[in-house]
């Protein structure tokens, strides 16, 4: 079987002190770390054990510029066969629309059984892509799987649905599947697994290679454009205790007698 | 006056909620949209909406979104509503971006609130894991889609009775089921139930590596507190999904939430009802769990677990 699986480089923001930068559109970048989105890493390695299981082909895309490439290296460390780099000045300022329309773009025409993708991002958390995807390819969909086995032109997928519930559907393929976390344990890669694969090209696809018309994606063919960033208001925030541990601990200690029923 | 449908997943606050966002919009008309809703449920919602659109349920009675989208997407496109809204939920991730894209509609997602502005609609939303806001405004078009937040916008204390008649909305034309429903299954039950614990204390990524859960669980004995934790947590198999509080986890409902090493996210807050006493000890000043915790500690859990746990034992004697 033929399987894509799309993924995005992402800051990790999560120990950081964030900064707006002048703009006040942008975060300073300087402190932070960039990795594979981690849904998209679960989505590598849910296409990785497809294939180990079912034998064909795995390929991974990205959209993004030159420093985007070393999330397609690791996902090629972690058994993907192939990459496709989409890349183009006329991608940059792409909402999650115009994403999808890159994406849809590189697919068109390809025999393909199953695309997979992380069911959101860690620094837009818009979860559009897969959904916008599915609708432009006219592919079935499911949201937030938690688990997928194929069997011939059928997938079974389990999902998250409403109330903490799951639900257990059949499809055929192919079809776009969106990938929760803890759907599998990724592999790990190391830096010898990326040394290997080193050496494998990675074609770069722009606009006009994908037939597409530069206006329908980047910032010119944005249906949602950022404003501004902004710090998230204090308002009725926690009352942060101060001191030395000794101190807060013992504040604490009090306060939890006193209003946390101890 | 403007059209707003919202697609419901049947009565309830997110039902209402949703309501009173679209009403927050100013002068409009507000109908409800359902799947296969009883009688009762469909009058239910019309207390809440000027207009109910009770759908057909798909095979198998449950929520489907390729369903829903093939159901909706011709209607939605004849009747021609300025916008479109949806609770951004498991069901409406699954469903919202793939009608936007059947509808050729812009769509804000996870909105925190939404702002008319002229013809356009802009929205606030969360990025990076709530610790940045950002505003975004959709380009200008005949009709736009958003999906709210659960909680963002408060259901009134009592439904406006609005007295919304009840129609019934076509079953799609010549549609083949694509996705069928094996079984609904809910998440394992565990050996502990959390949903009833007064006092729960909730670890998060913080915590690193599995051998420091030691540091929490000898804290958890001390309070006489059932140990919690984030999706992380589980995700890395270091403790049973059924201790996981959040939208895909538990709901509970204590008298003390002690959260250790969290970050807050909206996933995992909206799991925490009740109005407990909310304690947070993180690293990360701008983690977005002081937002809502009542007390909170910058520092680093590493030290300051044990000494609570001291501390709390002492008193004890």
């Amino acid at each position: 079987m033929d399987i894509y699986v799309c993924i995005k480089r992402v800051a990790d923001t999560s120990e950081v002190e964030i900064e707006i930068d002048r703009s006040g559109r942008a975060l300073e970048e300087e402190d932070f770390s960039f990795d594979i989105n981690e849904w998209d890493n679960f989505a590598v390695e849910a296409a990785v054990q497809l294939k180990e299981q079912h034998g064909g082909t795995v390929t991974a895309l990205t959209v993004g510029g030159e420093d985007d490439e070393e999330v397609l290296r690791r996902a090629l460390a972690m058994g993907c066969d192939a990459a496709l780099h989409l890349s183009d000045e006329a991608f940059e300022g792409s909402d999650a629309w115009g994403v999808a329309t890159v994406l849809a773009a590189a697919l068109k025409g390809k025999p393909c059984d199953l695309v997979l993708l992380g069911a959101v991002s860690g620094d837009e958390g818009r979860g559009q892509v897969g959904g916008f995807l599915a609708g432009m390819l006219d592919l079935p969909l499911v949201a937030l799987a938690t688990g997928l086995t194929v069997d011939g032109a059928k997938a079974t997928v389990r999902h998250e649905v409403e109330g903490g519930l799951e639900r257990v559907v059949e499809l055929g393929l192919p079809a776009v599947v969106t990938v929760q976390t803890g759907i599998n344990e990724p592999r790990y890669v190391s830096i010898r697994g990326i040394r290997k694969v080193s050496g494998m090209e990675i074609p770069v696809l722009g606009a006009g290679e994908l037939d597409l018309d530069a206006s329908a994606v980047g910032a010119a063919g944005a249906r949602v454009t950022l404003e501004e960033l902004f710090l998230p208001p204090k308002g009725e925030g926690a009352e942060i205790l101060e001191g030395s541990d000794d101190e807060r601990i013992d504040k604490l200690v009090d306060m939890l007698h006193e209003r946390g029923g101890l | 006056m403007r059209e707003v449908f919202v697609i419901t997943e049947g009565p309830g606050d997110e039902a209402c909620e949703l309501a009173v966002a679209a009403r927050a919009l100013g002068d409009v008309r507000v109908t409800a949209i359902v799947f296969g809703a009883d009688e009762a449920a469909a009058a239910q919602l019309g207390r809440c909406y000027e207009r109910v659109v009770n759908f057909p349920a798909p095979d198998g009675a449950c929520f489907d979104g390729d369903y829903a989208a093939a159901a909706l997407a011709p209607w939605i496109a004849a009747e021609a509503p300025w916008l479109v809204l949806l609770g951004h939920t498991n069901n409406g991730m699954d469903l919202a971006p793939l009608l936007a894209a059947k509808l050729d509609r812009p769509m804000l997602a996870d909105c925190l609130s939404l702002e008319q502005r002229g013809e356009q609609l802009a929205g606030v939303r969360t990025v990076y894991g709530g610790k940045v806001h950002a505003r975004v405004v959709a380009a200008e078009a005949a009709g736009y889609l958003a999906t709210v937040r659960p909680g963002a916008y408060a259901p009134p204390d009592s439904p406006p009775e609005c007295g919304g008649a009840v129609e019934a909305g076509p079953a799609p034309e010549g549609y083949a089921a694509r996705r069928r429903l094996v079984e609904t299954v809910a998440a394992e039950a565990g050996a502990v139930d959390i949903s009833q614990a007064e006092l729960l204390l909730a670890v998060g990524r913080g915590i690193e590596e599995e051998d420091n859960l030691e540091l929490v669980q000898s804290l958890a004995e001390a309070l006489g507190a059932e140990l919690a934790c984030t999706r992380p947590v589980v995700d890395k198999g270091w403790l049973e999904k059924s201790r996981q509080v959040g939208t895909s986890g538990q709901t509970v409902k204590p008298k003390l939430y002690l959260a250790v090493g969290v970050s807050g996210s909206f996933q995992h807050l909206g799991g925490v009802k009740g109005g407990p006493f909310v304690v947070a000890i993180n690293q990360d000043a701008a983690a977005p769990i002081f937002a809502a915790a009542d007390v909170g500690i910058v520092g680093d859990l590493f030290d300051l677990v044990p000494l609570l746990e001291e501390r709390i034992r002492e008193r004890k004697g």
